[in-house]
């Protein structure tokens, strides 16, 4: 036990892994790379295998195949308490029968290290509990039990910090919070951070880096910008924000652009932005990307323009407004629309034209399904 | 005129149940002082001998350290085996779980009689000697059904992610046994162990069939019954009851204050 842990940062590798719970394949095959010092997000919605991958890395279950290397070191067959790795659990799992500072300092008696509470008291400091020390966790508030949590796992300078879903207990106001503290803390102290997570805005907030996950596979790995500006499945255009997506069959195609017609409109979409070039492809923007307007646009090369629809339903959210609006044989699109002037800018069945620049336009690897066969 | 029930009937009740309960602990108390002869029906003034010199009646002191050594013994015994067993049956999933548990039931159920009456005839064929030995051997197997139980519920309520988050924070399975596991599971691992050792101190009829020539208090007391029992027996039956009742007192004192200082410090 008395192996030494390094002070920073190790790099994370996951290669072929799988894993079969009795009845069901909970990770189908996975490789994944975390490098060192990263603060990388894990997203996806629930059952798509994150929380698996975490506890796989963590060694509290073990993978039908593949290898697990932290640090360059293989892992796969080593127990929970040999690997250099600390969790904070959704729960967050505070020993109830034990104050705040014994529950810090666990690890670092676990692992003898020198003044356990010294060091405890220090981690507490990091997250502004020094004062509930020798309270029982049961005595905390949630937002004050997850930092206790987060103190316990950072005391021991870990290789890498698994995060399962941290904040999801917290309040809207008090998450947002935290996700600024969690992130300057992982600067401060530059452990590899893993962070898996339902939430999207949450893992774009903090994250170097997101995967996103489903059905037990990574879909897309990227920086949170690179994910958000070019989806690259319709999985990952819907989870990641929201899209607007066309269907049809490419019709023509120039030196850099390719474009297919839905419902009498000409849609383009860059090559350098598009997964497929041939076929039924589907084409997508974002809702914020788009504006609308009462008169037909003048047509452009570098525009694309649907129309006419109609307005079905006007959302207030606070900064913008979401339009719903109909396009015969489209469907509803929807639109944002930022509340600088005058809200709502048009009324319900107004007649208007949607446009966006053909550089905003994302082509998608596989189709939407159509929500006409089960 | 409106007759209320809460006001005057429910009250009433209860404390007609509590002298119902009461009177022959009462009665066990009161004649303990009692100045008694040979037998302990009569009131023939008040005395604290038999207090002061309990042990003086032949037998009633060694039949009472009887019953402890057994009660202590067997509580250790079935406490240890039940609660591994209870943390098996929650935590596991093996084959024949579900019988287990079910045959764990079964000495539950069983009449005592039918149970000491057999445990009696395979002492006799193995040829085992009957004596304190073949009583704890008795006591804990029908202890270790309510251990079982006892744990099983408090295994339950366990989260199972405390003693991952032990593993993960450097734990062998050992040391999360010993500094998660065990301290979570004392309350139930507690309460199974004073439930063992009342119904162990306390048990006539599966004693009686495999005790042999050795006496233990309720045996003793049901032999002088014969002949009217001894204020001495009242003495030690009161006391019983009077540690009892301390325990408990003890035990609710110390969960208010908790409880209070708990609250003083939100």
């Amino acid at each position: 036990m008395a192996k030494e842990f390094i002070a920073r940062g190790a790099d994370l590798e996951l290669k072929k892994i799988r894993k079969e719970f009795p009845g069901f394949t909970a990770i189908e095959e996975l490789d994944l790379h975390v490098p060192a010092g990263e603060f990388f997000a894990l997203l996806g919605p629930s059952g798509c295998g994150k929380t698996t991958t975490l506890r796989l890395v963590a060694g509290l279950e073990t993978p039908t195949s593949g290898n697990i290397f932290i640090g360059g070191e293989d892992v796969t067959e080593t127990k929970p308490h040999e690997r250099p790795v600390n969790t904070v659990f959704q729960s967050y799992a505070l020993f109830p029968h034990m104050n705040v500072l014994e529950n810090v300092a666990f690890g670092l008696r676990q692992r003898k290290i020198d003044e356990p509470l010294v060091k405890a008291k220090e981690a507490l400091n990091l997250v502004q509990l020094a004062h509930l020390a020798d309270r029982k966790p049961q005595q905390l508030s949630g937002g004050q039990q997850q930092r206790v949590a987060l103190a316990r796992a950072l005391v021991n300078r870990p290789s890498l910090l698994l995060l399962d879903e941290p904040l999801g207990a917290l309040d809207l106001k008090l998450r947002r919070e935290m996700q600024i503290e969690l992130k300057a803390i992982q600067i401060e102290v530059g452990l590899t951070f893993l962070h898996v997570t339902h939430d999207q805005e949450e893992a774009m907030d903090m994250a170097d880096t997101v995967a996103v996950m489903n059905k037990g596979r990574i879909e897309q790995m990227g920086a949170p910008e690179a994910l958000y500006d070019r989806p690259k499945t319709v999985f990952v255009s819907k989870f990641l924000g929201q899209s607007n997506l066309l269907v049809g069959e490419v019709e023509s195609s120039s030196a850099n652009s390719i474009s297919i017609e839905v419902a009498g409109n000409k849609i383009s979409v860059p090559k350098a932005r598009a997964e497929k070039h041939k076929g039924k492809i589907a084409i997508g923007f974002r809702p914020e990307k788009a504006t609308f307007t009462s008169k037909k646009p003048t047509a452009s090369s570098s525009t694309n323009i649907i129309g006419p629809g109609e307005i079905i339903d006007i959302r207030f959210t606070g900064v913008s407004n979401q339009y719903l609006i109909q396009v015969p044989g489209l469907g509803n699109l929807t639109v944002f629309a930022q509340n600088v002037g005058k809200s709502p800018v048009t009324e319900l069945g107004e007649k208007v034209w949607i446009s966006w620049s053909v550089e905003h336009s994302f082509g998608l690897a596989d189709l939407p399904n159509t929500g006409k066969a089960v | 005129m409106k007759f209320s029930l809460g006001k005057y009937a429910f009250p009433l009740y209860a404390i007609l149940a509590f002298i119902y309960l009461l009177i022959p602990i009462g009665y066990t108390f009161v004649f303990s002082f009692n100045d008694s002869l040979k037998t302990n029906l009569i009131w023939r003034g008040f005395t604290f001998d038999k207090w002061t010199n309990v042990c003086d009646r032949e037998g009633v002191c060694e039949a009472f350290g009887n019953s402890v050594l057994i009660g202590v013994i067997s509580t250790i015994a079935a406490t240890a085996l039940g609660t591994m067993i209870a943390i098996a049956l929650v935590r596991y999933r093996f084959k024949f779980r579900r019988s287990t548990n079910l045959l764990l039931f079964l000495p539950m159920a069983t009449p005592e009689v039918v149970l000491g009456a057999g445990l009696a005839s395979q002492f006799f064929s193995l040829g085992v000697e009957k004596g304190i030995g073949t009583i704890i051997l008795g006591h804990i197997v029908f202890c270790l059904s309510f251990v079982v139980v006892t744990v099983k519920a408090r295994v339950s309520s366990l989260d199972p992610v405390l003693e991952e988050a032990g593993k993960d924070l450097y734990a062998n399975p050992r040391q999360v046994f010993w500094k998660i596991t065990f301290p979570l599971l004392l309350p139930g691992i507690a309460a199974a162990a004073l439930l063992s050792f009342a119904l162990s101190f306390d048990d006539f009829i599966i004693t009686n069939f495999n005790a042999g020539a050795d006496m233990t208090f309720p045996r003793y007391v049901f032999t002088a019954a014969a002949r009217g029992v001894p204020a001495e027996a009242n003495v030690i039956g009161s006391a019983v009851f009077i540690a009892a009742i301390l325990l408990v007192l003890v035990t609710q004192i110390n969960g208010e204050r908790k409880r209070r200082l708990l609250l003083k410090k939100h």
